[in-house]
């Protein structure tokens, strides 16, 4: 059932994830286009004297490393959420089209409204995020049977289909909008500084906490409704409020970082591999093991066709697409 | 051979011949008022532009009587009507492929805009356009079917597991479409702003500029695949009802399904070929038909197909005339009219049940 069965194990799993991500974060401020060697990023903290390099780690590197774990444990919180609130394996941001509700309501602020600040692409992108995720939703569950998994998805790529191809008009309709948004589209951590983040921040961690803060209340609802309802819990509410969170989450991620697919789809597989069903831990863990896979997924595509940068969303989607069909062949039942 | 009626069917009797089937004479009338809707679209889109010629000017030109003052015939045969031609074809094209896979996945959100299929197409034609400025464009349409093909060739491969199960069709495609268009991202955002518009052109859906050329390519895929559907149309209404019911009724699931599928893959690649992807027809068009004819796939493809065709070249129309001289892509007004469109749709059934 789980790999980890005590609860001292369990606890020291997560350190050890926590020290994996501080040595990712580590790796991901030494490594990058230009070579600096570690005794210069060490010393850009202790002794910063202004030069290049220091500006780079400063400026770029950290705020870059920071924000792609943020980003990361974001979406994963939120694909574990989702996937426990719809008892569906292949619940995601991404796949559910909140991404692309929230991406179409950023490029129509730009379009329509001339938006450029990012605080006002973080409020379109809840707007969009969340009215994508009740429309996915109230879809999904129409017609006899209520919500299936293969229902909720097919009403989540349905409606990203519907959503992207709006996104495109109003790109078509326009090439400078076009020109400022399109490496914002492709999801990409590059080129965000402090301040960015800083924006964002209360939203993404008023979303991080009001979710562990229901973690016990998922555990119950994911064994179903019946369930939860007989064990005395207002299930409409919990319902409600962890919904909030996912559009809190995913939607300040694609804020910052465009959309960025499949994380939300992978961890929390791989973390109920290791944990079990109780979302107590899965959550916690999911939080690491998002911010390691994006911080990681990030460096990777710095590395890979230096000096070249690949945008990371394309990254995460060569490991989740595969990860996607494999949970799609072998772990859905009819 | 004899003809007996009751409640708008018709049944057709060979006498000593043996044959008979029902008609649905429901069905044979609203067929007809779309083919006339179609028919009429194509008249007025060849009419209007910048240089307007009468409607009866168009009909007559186009059968090749001398009208107005001779000099139509370039206009009208060489200029304009094959583009109104591509429109409503890839309009039927599109419409049967969806038809089809609503039809085999019992899902009415299914439809080659979200198993894959188009972005499949995508991502091979975005690749050339944008990696391959050099190539001529020509080679577009065949690098899409193929990308069309690959994809659906992969799904099949992917979904089959001692069988193929409708349900795991739908999913691995997602999965599939989600992984090209990642990577259609990519071409578009490190692509040379020029090419990317034009690839973004080509995504949406248009049928600008488009003539015999593009025409007669597309022809064949129609004349083969087309009939193969609506012969399969029986099964469908077998397969409709689950595989095992199916079986029951004697139909090959796994051999019947396939046949569709191949139907519905190469009508859809070879739509998205000729006129990129023209989004929401495949969704849309299946359920207006099934408003006006009922769930019957005998009176369901056609109608759809002629549907399909209506809406394409009325949506060509539209997007030619609301800005001009500014052309809007006939795909960006497929997906605003059928976009809303689809969504009532889902909440009257969902109401309904």
């Amino acid at each position: 059932m789980r790999l980890l069965r005590s609860r001292a194990l369990l606890l020291a799993g997560l350190l050890a994830c926590g020290a994996l991500l501080v040595l990712c974060l580590l790796a991901s401020v030494r490594f990058g286009a230009a070579r600096i060697g570690t005794w210069e990023v060490i010393s850009a903290f202790t002794d910063y004297g202004g030069s290049e390099e220091d500006l780079i780690i400063r400026t770029l590197r950290v705020p870059r490393a920071l924000i792609a774990a943020l980003v990361g444990a974001s979406l994963a919180v939120a694909g574990a959420i989702m996937q426990g609130l719809t008892r569906n394996p292949l619940a995601d941001p991404g796949i559910l089209g909140i991404e692309a509700g929230a991406a179409l309501a950023v490029v129509g602020s730009v379009f329509l409204f001339g938006v450029s600040s990012l605080s006002t692409y973080a409020l379109f992108a809840f707007l969009g995020g969340g009215v994508a995720a009740g429309a996915v939703y109230g879809l999904g569950s129409l017609g006899h049977g209520g919500m299936t998994p293969i229902k909720l998805t097919i009403a989540g790529a349905a409606l990203a289909a519907l959503f992207s191809s709006l996104t495109t008009a109003m790109l078509i309709l326009n090439q400078q909008t076009l020109e400022e948004i399109r490496f914002w589209l492709a999801g990409s951590v590059a080129g965000r500084d402090l301040g960015l983040l800083l924006q964002v921040l209360p939203y993404m961690l008023a979303g991080l906490l009001l979710s562990l803060a229901l973690s016990r209340q998922i555990t119950t609802l994911s064994l179903g409704d019946d369930v939860a309802a007989g064990l005395g819990q207002k299930t409409g509410r919990v319902k409600a409020l962890a919904a909030v969170g996912v559009v809190l989450l995913a939607g300040s991620s694609v804020a910052i970082a465009g959309p960025i697919g499949f994380i939300g789809l992978v961890i929390p597989h791989v973390v109920r591999f290791f944990v079990g069903v109780d979302y107590r831990w899965i959550l916690p863990y999911s939080v690491f093991l998002g911010a390691i896979l994006l911080v990681s997924a990030d460096i990777a595509a710095r590395v890979a066709l230096r000096p070249q940068e690949l945008p990371v969303g394309v990254m995460t989607a060569l490991v989740g697409a595969p990860f996607f069909v494999y949970l799609a062949r072998w772990r859905v039942k009819r | 051979m004899s003809s007996r009626r009751w409640g708008g069917k018709a049944v057709v009797r060979g006498g000593r011949a043996p044959f008979s089937f029902r008609i649905d004479l429901r069905a044979v009338f609203v067929f007809v008022a779309l083919t006339i809707v179609a028919l009429a679209g194509i008249v007025v889109n060849v009419g209007v532009g910048e240089y307007r010629i009468a409607p009866l000017d168009v009909v007559k030109t186009i059968l090749g009587i001398e009208a107005g003052d001779g000099g139509y015939d370039f206009i009208v045969n060489t200029l304009r009507l094959p583009r109104a031609l591509v429109a409503v074809l890839v309009g039927v094209a599109l419409a049967i492929s969806g038809t089809i896979l609503q039809g085999l996945t019992r899902n009415p959100l299914a439809a080659p805009d979200i198993v894959g299929i188009n972005a499949g197409a995508g991502l091979a034609a975005v690749t050339l356009i944008v990696a391959f400025p050099s190539v001529s464009a020509a080679f577009v349409p065949p690098a899409a079917f193929v990308g069309a093909v690959a994809v659906a060739a992969l799904l099949y491969l992917l979904a089959w597991r001692g069988g193929s199960s409708p349900m795991r069709l739908v999913l691995i495609g997602v999965g599939l479409g989600a992984a090209a268009s990642a990577f259609t991202t990519l071409m578009i955002t490190f692509g040379e702003i020029q090419q990317v518009s034009r690839a973004l052109v080509w995504l949406t859906g248009s049928v600008y500029g488009r003539t015999w050329d593009e025409v007669w390519p597309f022809l064949p895929w129609l004349l083969v695949f087309v009939p193969l559907a609506f012969a399969g149309s029986r099964h469908l209404n077998a397969l409709n009802l689950g595989d095992e019911v199916a079986m029951g009724l004697g139909a090959h699931v796994e051999r019947e399904r396939g046949i569709l599928l191949l139907s519905s893959v190469a009508l859809a690649a070879a739509a998205v070929a000729t006129a990129g992807t023209v989004g929401f027809v495949a969704f849309v068009a299946p359920h207006i038909a099934r408003q006006l004819v009922g769930p019957n796939h005998g009176g369901l493809l056609p109608t759809a197909a002629m549907a399909g065709g209506a809406i394409v070249v009325i949506a060509d129309l539209v997007g030619r005339t609301l800005f001009a001289p500014v052309e809007i892509p006939c795909g960006i007004v497929t997906s605003i009219i059928g976009a809303p469109y689809f969504l009532y749709l889902l909440y009257r059934t969902g109401r309904a049940k």
